[in-house]
């Protein structure tokens, strides 16, 4: 029974709950006991709640009773250590956070609370979200649930912690955030689905900044209708962040259903790389004939602009974070470098002290492009080049109604492969970029398995507050490709 | 464009990062290895192009100028690494 709870979908989960044939307390004592199995393996959570995590399957039980639970009653999650969370300590897997404990709530989280959601703690991440991997964390890497035995793959990054305690069953859903692709990368190297909604659809609000104009929370999930179910929750207009859309929220889980007949679905040729896995190309072409043989018709479209998504990215990206992550002073909150000199010796010492390699050279390379003389030359223009990606999708989103392309360039790589050179990190993010560059929806899906038994994924994008097309497109892959592969390191085996 | 290392320094001195002079070397060659990457940027055709400042081209909501918060001081100072009372202690800066 324990093992079997930990592969439930949260739609079966539920309906399980509410007719009783099992407690929120069972689900959810399922899951901390999985956690405490696999996670010194997997290394998935940065700070773990089981307590808090069973009084509040508690309450959910007592509201099942009395039957006026939330939509989300009794489901347990992780939560990106990125999301603030009221007494829970909050780290952005840095040391200069290693010890803030926020007094307040993310909008995000608070939205999944009131839905009645269970959080198992706080899910690993690279240093505030920056990298591909995983591996920047100043709490360790996180290991791939795929990985064979005697080799540690990452998970993808930023959200791993996140994607590998899904893939492994050791939470039902996670919150993630995709400022270049980390929601979507880690999904389709971890064989789950994940899902990046329009910016402005969930707030950031109590989200630790990384680049404001870039950063999108959303969900994963083990399957499209999971990620459609926990997006319902988080989604919503909040008054605190001012660049929340005011907006109703859809029924996306309805949206899942829908079907694809009479679709016409862009596929871009720039998307189409030399050098490629030829297996991830013929996963490209099987989605695409999936879609076809659903009823929808495929279109050749081009997004000239696609190849400079990432250049454009390198700027834009540590430019606002060497914005936002002028606040870690050691004044406020946070770790304080020990000096006995003046202001300046402490700022220096705490910011050296505090932030890792991978957030030191951002914050170099964001001030260096912000800086006098250079800021028109590298700023404004990568603003200009980010304006013609835009350009690209409204244009080809006048001729169809969603894109389909592969997530990654690659399955899972080892530990270690790509940290020496951070420009080959960055090329990992290549197809992902670009949406959020634009800010329109994209989503992962597991779509098959390559000659190594890894798992790959396809991404969909959509128009801007079209995520229910997208869910829809998600699902109809998801069903042809009928992905049930498991990984290896898994709650229960 | 390509860093020196009096440059390095003086970017890291910019955004109060100490760094030693052990550091300055590899960080120059990381540096300008994503700087001269970036460059491709140089022969995309932007002229007459608007910058794109946020996704989704919104415009930013206007609110009522009042106090919607407050007198929460001691949440404010209960991450500060030193207080003295209700404010922050920093070391000193006049002398």
């Amino acid at each position: 029974m324990t093992s079997s709870l930990t592969e439930l979908s949260i739609a079966a989960a539920s309906e399980a709950l509410r007719a009783r044939k099992f407690s929120a307390r069972e689900l959810t004592q399922a899951h901390v006991d999985a956690i405490a199995a696999l996670d010194s393996q997997l290394n998935a959570f940065i700070t773990q709640t089981p307590e808090l995590a069973l009084a509040g399957a508690d309450q959910a039980d007592a509201a099942l009773s009395r039957g006026d639970a939330g939509k989300l009653a009794g489901i347990p999650l992780g939560i990106k250590d990125l999301f603030c969370t009221t007494g829970v300590r909050t780290t952005a897997a840095s040391r200069i956070l290693g010890h803030f404990v926020p007094p307040y709530e993310s909008t995000v989280t608070a939205n999944l609370l009131r839905d009645g959601a269970v959080f198992l703690g706080k899910t690993n991440l690279d240093e505030f979200a920056m990298g591909s991997s995983n591996e920047s964390s100043a709490f360790g890497p996180v290991t791939n649930p795929w990985s064979p035995p005697g080799k540690a793959l990452v998970p993808g990054g930023s959200s791993g912690g996140s994607a590998a305690a899904v893939s492994a069953g050791l939470a039902m859903g996670a919150t993630g955030t995709d400022t270049g692709g980390s929601i979507r990368q880690p999904a389709s190297l971890c064989g789950i689905a994940g899902m990046k909604p329009t910016y402005g659809r969930c707030s950031r609000y109590g989200v630790v900044a990384f680049a404001s104009s870039l950063d999108h929370p959303g969900p994963f999930g083990r399957s499209v209708a999971d990620c459609a179910t926990l997006l319902g929750s988080m989604a919503g207009f909040d008054p605190k962040d001012s660049t929340s859309a005011d907006r109703a929220v859809p029924d996306f889980a309805a949206a899942c259903a829908r079907g694809v007949k009479g679709l016409r679905i862009g596929v871009p040729r720039e998307y189409r790389q030399d050098g490629m896995a030829q297996e991830i190309d013929a996963l490209w072409e099987q989605g695409l004939a999936w879609l076809r043989d659903a009823g929808a018709t495929v279109v050749d479209v081009s997004l000239p602009h696609t190849k400079y998504g990432l250049a454009a990215y390198y700027i834009v990206a540590p430019a606002e974070a060497s914005s936002n992550l002028a606040r870690y002073d050691g004044v406020r909150f946070g770790l304080r470098g020990q000096t006995n000199g003046d202001l300046d010796d402490l700022y220096e010492l705490t910011r050296a002290e505090g932030f890792g390699e991978e957030v030191q050279r951002r914050i170099l390379i964001g001030t260096y492009v912000l800086s006098a003389g250079y800021y028109d030359a590298y700023y404004t223009r990568a603003q200009k080049v980010r304006a013609l990606i835009l350009r690209d999708f409204t244009e080809a989103f006048g001729q169809v109604d969603a894109l389909l392309t592969p997530t990654t360039p690659n399955a899972a790589f080892a530990q270690g492969e790509k940290v020496d050179d951070p420009v080959t990190m960055y090329l990992n993010d290549v197809f992902t970029v670009p949406a959020d560059l634009a800010g329109i929806p994209a989503m992962s899906v597991p779509a098959g398995l390559d000659g190594a038994g890894l798992p790959l994924g396809l991404q969909v994008m959509g128009r801007p507050f079209d995520e229910e097309t997208v869910f829809a497109v998600g699902a109809a892959i998801e069903k042809s490709a009928g992905f049930t592969a498991r990984p290896r390191l898994r709650a229960g085996v | 464009m390509s860093l020196d290392p009096a440059t390095v320094k003086r970017i890291a001195q910019l955004a109060r990062i100490r760094v030693t002079d052990d550091q300055v070397a590899p960080l120059q060659s990381q540096l300008n290895g994503i700087l001269g990457w970036i460059e491709q940027l140089q022969e995309v055709n932007v002229d007459g192009v608007a910058p794109l400042t946020g996704a989704a081209d919104m415009a930013l909501r206007m609110r009522e100028d009042r106090v919607t918060d407050g007198g929460i001081a001691e949440k404010v100072l209960a991450n500060a690494p030193d207080r003295a009372g209700e404010f922050f202690a920093v070391p000193k800066v006049v002398e």
